[in-house]
Parts: C-alpha cells; structure tokens; sequence
C-alpha cells in the first residue's frame, strides 16, 4: 500500500448560514485506504460529504485533493478531478434509463472510456446489465444503489465517497453491499465510507473517524476502534 | 353545416395553425419541465423574434425561411446569456423569484420594441404568401404547410438532443434530480441556460414561420403565448410530445369553434378545452400524476 495523501482536510468549518455544523474537522484519506467516518444522525456527516464535493462552500479551514487546494472549486471541477460523491438517498435519475444513468457518470470526466467503463460496471453489478434499458426509477432499492455506485465508478473515481449507502436496505442486500465495496477497493480506488452502520464498516474500513457534534471525537484504526466498546457507548449509542 | 367540404378543410387548416401554436408551446413547456417556471417573457421573446424577421427581410432582404438558419441561433444565444446572466443571478435559486424575473424581462423587452419601434403593425411582402397547393377538394396555405413540417422537424430534433446528447441527457437529469446532477459534474447553471436558449430558439423558428403570413408589433407574441400556455397545460407540464399533441388539437378547436360559433368567438372553444382539462385532467394528456 502506498502512502500517498489522497484527501487532507484541515480544520474545516462549515454549515448553512448563520448554523454551523462542522466545527474543525481535520481528516486523510490515503490512496488505496478505506476510511469510514461514523455517526449518528445529524452530527454532519452529509454536510462533510457535500462540502468535500463542492455543493456547500467551507466557511474556514482547506481541503487538499491530490495536493491541490479545492475548498473553492464547484462541483464540476472537483468531479473532473476524480473525487466522487455517491449521495445519500442515491439521487439516481429516475426518468433516465439505466444506460443513460450510467453515461451521465462520465459527463465530467473519462468520457473517452465510457464504453469500456460501462462493461467494468455491469461485470461489478450484473443485475444492471439486465435492467440497462429500464428506467432508474422502476428499479428497487438495493438496484438504484448498485446504479449509484455504478454512476460514480462511470468517472474512473481517484477517491469514491460512499454516503450511507446501507440505508434502507435489507441485511443480506447489506452484506451484498459491503462485499461490493471490498471488490471495489480491491481494484484500487480509495474509500470513504460515510456510515451509520458500525459493525460493518469497521470491518471493511482501514481507518475511522467518529463525528459528533460537527467535530471528531476520535479517530484510529478500525481496529482499535471496533475494540473499544466504551466509545461505541459514549458516541454512537450502542 | 357538417358538410364535408367545409369541414376537411377546417379540420386542415386548425392542424396547419396548430403547428406553430405548438411550436411557442414547445419552448414553454420545455423550460417548465426543466426549471419549473412559467417563462412569462416568451412571448416578449416572440415578438422580438417576430421583430428580427422582418428586419432581415426589409433590411437585409433575408428571406424569412433563410433567416431561420440564423435568427434561432441567435436567439438561443440570446435566450442561454438571459438566463445565465440576468434570471439566474438575479433569482438566487428561487424558483419564485426566476418567475417575477421572466415578468419583468417581458416588461422591459415589450417596451423596449415599443420604444424602438413604436406600436405600428408591419407586415412584409413575400410572394408566397398567398401560394396555395391544390388538394382536388381543398387548397392548403403552403407558408402554414411549412410551419408544419418544420414543427415536427424541430420536435424531431429535439428527442435526437433529449436522447442522444449528453447535453440533452443531463437536461432530462437536471430536470427531475438536481442534486444527483451536481454530483456527477454537471453544471447546473450552464444546462438551465442551454434549456432557455433551446426555448428561445424554439420561438424564434415560430417566428419566421409567422411572419410570411402574420404582422408584428410590439406585443404581437402575445396571443400566441395565450394560447401556448393552454396547450401546455393540455398536453402535460413539460412534456414534449403533449406540446406538438396538444398545439394540433387546439389548432383544430379553434378552426372548428371559429367554423360554428363565427370568427370572433373562435378561441372561446380554447378555453372552454382549457377549464374542461383542468377540470377531468389537470395532469395533462402526457403529464405524470403529481
């Protein structure tokens, strides 16, 4: 593994209007490393995502990309420079088919390799292949989530950030799910996985981070992580 | 009354009328299903269109279907560079505020053309104005037999846009999912714009359709809007082929009302169609369920 520094944000401050929600954030991500950042609902979490890709603009601190500062770049840009966001509540295009889904995930960027790519997608999720001309929106849940992720590996991503993409999905579709993601990483994009679910993402995750209150309240190996249960209680309400 | 040779011949003229009532409808109804506003400034648009068609033909000695070629670029440019510089900025992402915009535009663009060029109608000489084709039992127009194969022209090439582009891709995504298109690096901004000018553009073919045959003055484009806005609600909010439908059908209500209840009361039977559709069908012909 190498160490690289994929994504180095330092003391970010963030939020919507007079509210802040995050309040100094320090975080990395290597290349090759699955990092999880967990928490429960409302701590910031997608705020931390949306400010990463550019939706929402970081009051204070700088994100670093591949050793360029992106704390006010848009989301074109930041997507043309391979960090991809798959949302929460997958914001697949429902009136779009499954193709078209999946070609408008390289609208910014490996447009050339869109052919290519689209075969490496279904190859990953092949329930796609079978629903491709299908509209997104008659796909069930655990689909539009392979779509999602699908869309976002269209763009050859350098760091893929997952946002609860667990949610609302049924417990072997779960562990359909993280199975996917190791194969993912295993073909070389970083991870980071933006969850509330705990057990799982440790397991898979190299890294963690436990956001509360818009701040880290610890960060660590997975491992030390997942072995301290007097944190699990204190932070995630275990 | 119901006599065949009377009536084939209404039936034909209201479908040829319709095409360019379509036409405006296309432009309305594809910005509403993108942006989600009634575009109150398209038939300031129109008439602005209608203006520079009869320019290039008084000035320039542009014949009105050559003039096309040109005129709807520009107008798509005109239409991309309002939105991107003047609705946009000045709504901050409140749809509301993009309506009250388009009003306001419509304002200053009518009385701009009333001040540049007063409230005179003119009308341009072409000479196939008059030119009929002979069916055997009924003559068609040729300048309305032309607006309606350029209606389905232009239908045609916007689904070839809607499909096969990744601009007309991302427009059909921004339309439902903006957020989603954000994220996967589409600049929302830029394909809001690329829709207005693609409707912009749209009025500008209807007008150098019209104005073969119609006058122009400062506030000519806006019975067609009128009439637009119908068609649109008819034919489902945003929906294409509800537009070209829908701008068929009240092309024809319109011939046949005129036929039976006299010149004058002929968009009466449009708005009873109007209040009849919001009444059994307020989605539409094509339009989804809310």
């Amino acid at each position: 593994m190498t160490t690289e520094t994929l994504l180095a944000v330092e003391n970010l401050r963030a939020g919507y209007g007079e509210s802040e929600v995050l309040r100094g954030i320090d975080l990395t991500v290597k290349a090759g490393e699955i990092v999880t950042v967990l928490g429960s609902n409302g701590v910031g979490k997608s705020t931390l995502n949306r400010t990463l890709s550019g939706i929402v603009r970081a009051q204070a601190g700088r994100i670093r990309f591949e050793g360029a500062a992106i704390e006010r770049e848009k989301p074109p840009a930041i997507v043309a420079r391979g960090l991809i966001h798959v949302p929460e509540g997958r914001r697949i295009f429902p009136n779009l088919s499954v193709r078209d889904n999946l070609d408008l995930g390289s609208y910014a960027r490996a447009k050339p390799r869109r052919t290519q790519n689209r075969e490496r997608v279904f190859d990953i999720f092949p329930r796609l292949r079978e629903r491709v001309a299908q509209y997104a929106g008659t796909l069930s849940g655990g689909e539009q989530q392979m779509l999602a992720i699908g869309r976002g590996l269209m763009a050859e991503p350098r760091l893929l950030i997952l946002d609860e993409p667990s949610l609302g999905l049924s417990p072997l579709l779960v562990e359909e799910l993280f199975a996917l993601i190791m194969k993912i990483h295993a073909e070389g994009v970083a991870i980071l996985l933006v969850e509330q679910n705990v057990v799982e993402s440790l397991e898979v995750a190299d890294r963690a981070y436990i956001l509360a209150e818009g701040q880290f309240a610890l960060s660590g190996t997975a491992a030390d992580i997942a072995a301290d249960p007097e944190l699990k209680r204190t932070y995630l309400g275990l | 009354m119901l006599s065949p040779v009377i009536l084939i011949p209404a039936l034909l003229n209201g479908l040829l009328t319709g095409a360019v009532y379509a036409l405006v409808a296309l432009g309305l109804t594809l910005i509403y299903g993108v942006l989600h506003i009634i575009n109150f400034a398209h038939g300031a648009l129109l008439t602005a269109a209608m203006f520079a068609a009869y320019f290039a033909f008084t000035v320039l000695g542009i014949d009105p279907y050559l003039a096309v070629f040109i005129i709807s670029p520009l107008f798509f440019a005109i239409g991309y560079a309002l939105q991107r510089f003047v609705i946009g900025p000045a709504s901050h992402g409140e749809d509301r505020n993009m309506l009250l915009v388009t009003l306001g535009l419509s304002v200053v663009i009518e009385n701009a053309l009333l001040f540049g060029f007063r409230a005179d109608t003119r009308t341009i000489d072409v000479p196939y104005a008059f030119s009929t084709i002979d069916l055997g039992f009924t003559y068609l127009a040729v300048p309305r037999l032309v607006g309606f194969v350029a209606v389905f022209v232009v239908a045609l090439a916007l689904w070839l846009i809607m499909s096969l582009t990744d601009i007309g891709r991302a427009i059909r995504a921004v339309a439902k999912e903006k957020f989603g298109a954000q994220l996967a690096g589409i600049d929302v901004a830029h394909v809001y714009a690329v829709t207005f000018g693609l409707g912009t553009a749209c009025v500008a073919i209807a007008a150098c359709l019209l104005m073969p045959t119609y006058y122009v003055n400062p506030s000519a484009g806006n019975a067609f809007v009128l009439v637009a806005f119908t068609i649109v609600v008819l034919g489902g909010m945003g929906s294409v082929p509800g537009a070209v439908l829908g701008g068929l059908v009240i092309g024809v209500v319109e011939s046949l009302s005129s036929l039976f209840l006299g010149d004058s009361l002929g968009q009466v039977g449009i708005f009873l169609i109007f209040i009849a559709v919001l009444l059994v069908r307020p989605q539409g012909l094509f339009g989804a369920k809310a």
